[in-house]
């Protein structure tokens, strides 16, 4: 779904978004009040520059309203590739918007996450996935890799990896798998608006995508290793 | 609070040996088994979840890949120079450090076991390039549970420090999570990005980045350039007892207790000064010169004490 109808659909009330390239934030009306808006369209690379734009709004959000929610809207093909962003530390840009993220968490901001295209990746791993809880349309696409390329990296035929693929969601791309791994709390439909009041009415419960991905049979041994490591068993 | 375990067994000159061999020895030749007992007072790490449980990811054998019963990440607790630490360590040799189902939920137990435990640090001896693309989905999300752990333990009051001293270095996600640390401390072997040289040289071409240039590669992203850049906060000579003794020079006047909204806008403001200040440069080289320091060139060549005493030269605040 393209950005604008998106806005449409998910605030009727309004909403206002200042857009340069491809990456804009704002604040939009709702029911349950104000929200600070940030993302990304048109599967946007996501560069430096890119990570210090959205840094500035989460930190502006953190300064005047720190109670207010902060929704993230992901559509990125996945972080720049290139030599000069490389140069100049993309991770620690990464980084840094991601630390601003969690401040605003900490200081009592809710962070909800809607994949409306794509989420690939470092683009996401740095914004999107910092979220008390994601969600997705039900086009949306999230993925590390597609398969092919899994095929070359891990030397496999591409028949078996899609074969595999329909039994596990370990490594194949799509929305289910991550659903199914806890990394997604479910796919949004019809009423958007309605599905973004719910979720900021919902109470934050910490990082629990391990439970949920046990629960769900997708990701079964990820909750249970982290606790017998954190009881420091043998 | 326990003696230092070092003074205990002074007294026998063979442990002494023991201890002296392994801690003067190349952290980049050491496996991650050897880093540890390398780093620590010697017979005091306890492994969490060690081989002898037989943890290997599910995921490797419907690829005919062999497994490993550690999952490639050793974890556990022990005492550096006498101060408790947890400590993880990524053997970069088992499917390049890459992170996986198994490896991450051990990674991420370990930062959340110091949030109880509240030791004096948390040691992340990295060395991966970041997802691993066997289960990348796994991965993917194991890398943000480690990420949001990592800043969870900072809030709690618990120093994390990166430890980069290692064949594949720390990137993908896990170069994120390096800079999420309290700390970086780096060897000039060590390597800290996000995208692979081979990655973004066989998506945008050899013009952009040639991964087989090795000195492109490293003025790029390796330890020295990091440091200039002001990356790393520590660099030190490739040995292990080099790290211990960063580890002890970065955890005193540390008082970690998460990042405020002062110290972020500070950070704000100190890398968008860095784009403006060398947003159009592509190689570490054309920084250095920026930087004020004379012959440029040459600082490759320097061994780590050299290039200290050059880098002290910087006529500009490192950005």
């Amino acid at each position: 779904m393209q950005l604008m109808p998106l806005l449409e659909r998910l605030f009727p009330l309004g909403h206002s978004i200042l857009r340069r390239d491809d990456v804009f934030s704002g604040s939009a009306r709702t029911a349950a009040g104000e929200v600070t808006l940030i993302g990304t369209a048109n599967r946007r690379e996501v560069g430096i520059d890119d990570a210090l734009q959205l840094a500035a709004a989460v930190l502006a959000s953190t300064r005047e309203h720190p109670q207010r929610p902060i929704l993230m809207l992901v559509d990125t093909a996945g972080q720049r590739l290139s030599r000069r962003d490389e140069l100049l530390g993309i991770n620690a840009y990464f980084a840094h918007l991601a630390r601003t993220l969690e401040l605003a968490r900490r200081r009592g901001a809710r962070l909800v996450t809607l994949v409306y295209g794509e989420a690939v990746s470092g683009g996401f791993l740095s914004f999107g996935l910092m979220a008390d809880q994601i969600y997705a349309l039900a086009g949306a696409q999230i993925r590390v890799m597609d398969l092919r390329a899994m095929a070359r990296v891990t030397k496999q035929p591409l028949d078996k990896l899609e074969a595999l693929s329909r039994s596990s969601p370990v490594f194949a791309p799509g929305v289910d798998n991550y659903v199914r791994m806890g990394a997604v709390e479910s796919v949004w439909q019809d009423d958007l608006a309605a599905a973004l009041l719910a979720a900021l009415a919902r109470p934050a419960e910490g990082d629990r995508r391990r439970e949920r991905g046990a629960e769900r049979g997708g990701r079964t041994l990820a909750c249970d290793v982290a606790a017998a490591v954190r009881a420091g068993e043998a | 609070m326990k003696p230092p375990h070092a003074k205990a067994t002074a007294a026998e000159p063979s442990a002494v040996n023991a201890v002296h061999d392994s801690s003067t020895r190349s952290f980049y030749e050491a496996d991650a088994r050897a880093r540890i007992a390398g780093l620590l007072d010697r017979a005091s790490f306890r492994e969490f979840v060690g081989p002898c449980r037989r943890m290997a990811s599910p995921h490797l054998t419907p690829l005919d890949q062999p497994g490993a019963f550690d999952d490639g990440v050793v974890v556990g607790e022990g005492l550096l120079r006498g101060r408790r630490v947890l400590i993880a360590a990524q053997q970069g040799a088992f499917l390049g450090g890459g992170v996986g189902e198994v490896h991450g939920a051990k990674l991420t137990g370990l930062l959340e076991r110091a949030v109880t435990e509240r030791p004096a640090a948390v040691l992340l001896l990295l060395d991966t390039g970041g997802v691993r693309l066997h289960e990348a989905n796994a991965g993917l999300i194991a890398i943000s549970e480690i990420l949001r752990a990592t800043l969870a333990a900072r809030a709690a009051g618990v120093a994390v420090l990166a430890l980069i001293g290692s064949g594949n270095g720390a990137f993908g996600g896990m170069g994120i999570v390096a800079r999420c640390c309290s700390a970086v401390l780096m060897s000039e072997e060590g390597r800290l990005s996000l995208s692979g040289p081979e990655v973004i040289e066989t998506v945008r071409g050899v013009e952009e980045f040639d991964a087989r240039d090795r000195a492109l590669v490293w003025r790029v992203t390796g330890g020295k350039h990091r440091f200039l850049l002001g990356e790393a906060n520590l660099l030190v000579a490739d040995r292990i007892d080099a790290f211990a003794d960063a580890v002890l020079a970065a955890l005193d006047g540390l008082h970690e207790s998460g990042d405020s909204l002062v110290a972020l806008e500070r950070e704000q403001t100190r890398l968008s000064q860095r784009i403006a200040d060398y947003g159009d440069c592509r190689d570490g080289l054309e920084i250095w010169r920026r930087q004020g320091i004379a012959e440029p060139e040459r600082l490759p060549l320097l061994d780590t004490a050299e290039f200290l005493a050059a880098a002290a030269t910087r006529g500009t605040p490192c950005n």
